[in-house]
């Protein structure tokens, strides 16, 4: 490396961190936001919570309808993520390079693929909102067909990833297509898709509370009512409730990924 | 002949077959996964508060409403312009917490990283990253809201909780696979830590830290549209959430829809376009 190499790329890092620099003082223009302020707000904040997101007696008698709420939206992410799965298995071998049936199909796979993953879960929770009312089904359908676009995506890596010398020896062997996919794919590509799907309920319990404020449903509607009544106390019991079921799911899911992968 | 089949050792079931499948552990463990994966779904749709649904009608309504949404999109109370700023206050948020979510995850990254600090730091520190990414994003944002005053202070001061986490994972890994021998060099010729990090750790992986960067601002702009509807925190998230659930204005709600869409949709080209650009190339090295 000479030196005219090391002073263009120092002169390209300048430019570079300039550009970066513009961009956020404009985003800070627009959003208004001041970054001294919100800086000395961190401290006032910090202070509040300690001094008003505490645990009490009294916040400890809602402890059994919070827990069913929070189960009722454990279960929500977790059927949402296996159903959404078992369709994606299905969008990943349409989709992907070496299983794909012919190109229309392939085409129209990723396409479903990236527009439910790109329109957010807020989006769909809105729109379900309308026609279903306020019911566990349409935090259900809106996290159903948000994972579904996230999934097929992961499917389609994973399986172009595993798949593609046995697939083509199997062919040479004169396979069918259902004997390749359940014999080759399927198993090469299942602890790959298995992470993912444990991957995404964890993702899911997340979004699931705030699709739960927006629905009316389990653990974010039960947030929700206790913040506008400002009941701190029981506020800070469902965030650490959450907290906990969510570090309890991401343990057991690290736990089954290091044996399987 | 006795002495060769005694000594290859061959698995048989209890008829005398030869089991051809291995049965490890980890081909159990699937399998018990998705054991277990069935019996929670179907216990979930059997937990699940119906209410007064109606699901034939419901459906129908959906199919129509999508139809309104996509084939007549419109515009009714606000202009375009006022379209774009809101589109641009969303953006500007992300930038934000991406940003400032990647210049502190830098630092932080650096504590945790095994290979540049201490057991303890480096543990602490995944500790308390694992914490912040354990409460929803939206969660923080309501409560900064109330501590901090609503507005963007709040938003990104709540966005930059997951932006953090996120990012002191990937550049933590970053940072631990730098090669050994250069650190090590440059500690025998005396260089400081602070030294080390500059001339040695930084430039090799910094384009795997812009790569995860921008994969991190295309999660933020969603995270922000969602900010704007469940937290009030403005941007084009607050119009779908006002458009949907005060007006009804389904034209609007597709309109709005289509924004975020596209927008997603350049961003996702960009990153994709980013990755294998810097992740295949520095696969193949």
């Amino acid at each position: 490396m000479n030196e005219q190499i090391m002073r263009k790329r120092s002169w390209s890092a300048t430019i570079f961190l300039i550009i970066i620099i513009v961009i956020t003082y404009l985003s800070a223009y627009i959003t208004n936001f001041n970054f001294f302020q919100g800086m000395a707000t961190v401290p006032a904040a910090i202070g509040w919570i300690v001094s008003n997101l505490f645990i009490t007696q009294e916040s400890l008698e809602q402890l059994p309808a919070i827990l069913t709420q929070l189960t009722e939206t454990i279960f929500m992410s977790i059927a949402a993520t296996t159903t959404a799965a078992v369709v994606s298995i299905f969008l990943g071998l349409m989709g992907s390079k070496t299983t794909k049936v012919n190109g229309f199909l392939s085409g129209l796979a990723r396409l479903i693929a990236s527009a439910s993953r790109n329109i957010p879960v807020v989006a769909w929770a809105l729109i379900l909102l309308l026609s279903f009312g306020q019911n566990s089904v349409t935090g259900y359908l809106a996290l159903f067909v948000g994972t579904v676009g996230f999934l097929t995506r992961a499917f389609i890596e994973s399986i172009d990833e595993a798949s593609q010398s046995s697939v083509e020896a199997l062919t040479a062997t004169g396979a069918t297509y259902f004997q390749i996919v359940s014999k080759a794919v399927v198993p090469q590509s299942l602890p790959q898709m298995i992470s993912w799907i444990l991957f995404m309920i964890e993702t899911n319990i997340r979004s699931a509370t705030l699709v739960g404020i927006l629905t009316g449903t389990g653990i974010g509607y039960i947030f929700d009512l206790y913040y506008k009544t400002m009941d701190y106390n029981t506020v800070a019991l469902i965030t650490c409730s959450i907290v906990i079921a969510v570090i309890i799911i991401e343990l057991m899911s690290n736990s089954i990924r290091k044996v399987i992968l | 002949m006795e002495a060769i089949s005694m000594s290859t050792y061959i698995k048989r079931k209890k008829d005398g077959r030869i089991q051809i499948k291995s049965g490890s552990k980890a081909e159990r463990v699937i399998r018990w996964t998705i054991v277990l994966f069935f019996v929670l779904t179907v216990m979930a749709f059997t937990l699940f508060d119906y209410g007064q649904l109606k699901i034939m009608s419901a459906i129908v309504e959906t199919v129509n409403n999508l139809k309104i949404m996509f084939l007549q999109p419109a515009l009714s109370h606000f202009s375009w312009g006022e379209a774009f700023y809101q589109v641009g206050v969303t953006l500007g948020l992300a930038v934000l917490a991406t940003v400032l979510g990647a210049v502190i995850a830098i630092f932080l990254a650096l504590m945790a990283a095994t290979n540049l600090s201490n057991e303890w730091i480096s543990k602490t520190v995944r500790i308390l990253v694992a914490f912040g990414r354990a409460v929803p994003t939206v969660l923080w944002v309501l409560i900064f809201a109330i501590a901090a005053g609503l507005g963007s202070e709040a938003a990104v001061l709540g966005m930059l909780f997951h932006s953090v986490a996120y990012l002191v994972k990937a550049f933590s890994e970053a940072f631990e696979e730098v090669d050994a021998g250069i650190i090590e060099a440059l500690r025998a010729t005396g260089s400081s830590w602070w030294h080390i990090v500059r001339h040695a750790v930084l430039p090799s992986t910094f384009t795997y830290l812009l790569s995860w960067t921008f994969l991190r601002f295309e999660i933020n702009f969603s995270v922000a549209v969602a900010m704007g509807a469940a937290a009030g925190a403005g941007g084009i998230g607050f119009e779908l959430f006002m458009a949907s659930g005060f007006y009804f204005d389904l034209s609007e709600v597709g309109f709005i829809t289509y924004a975020i869409l596209m927008i997603a949709i350049v961003l996702e080209l960009l990153s994709t376009r980013l990755k294998n650009r810097f992740f295949a190339a520095s696969a193949v090295e």
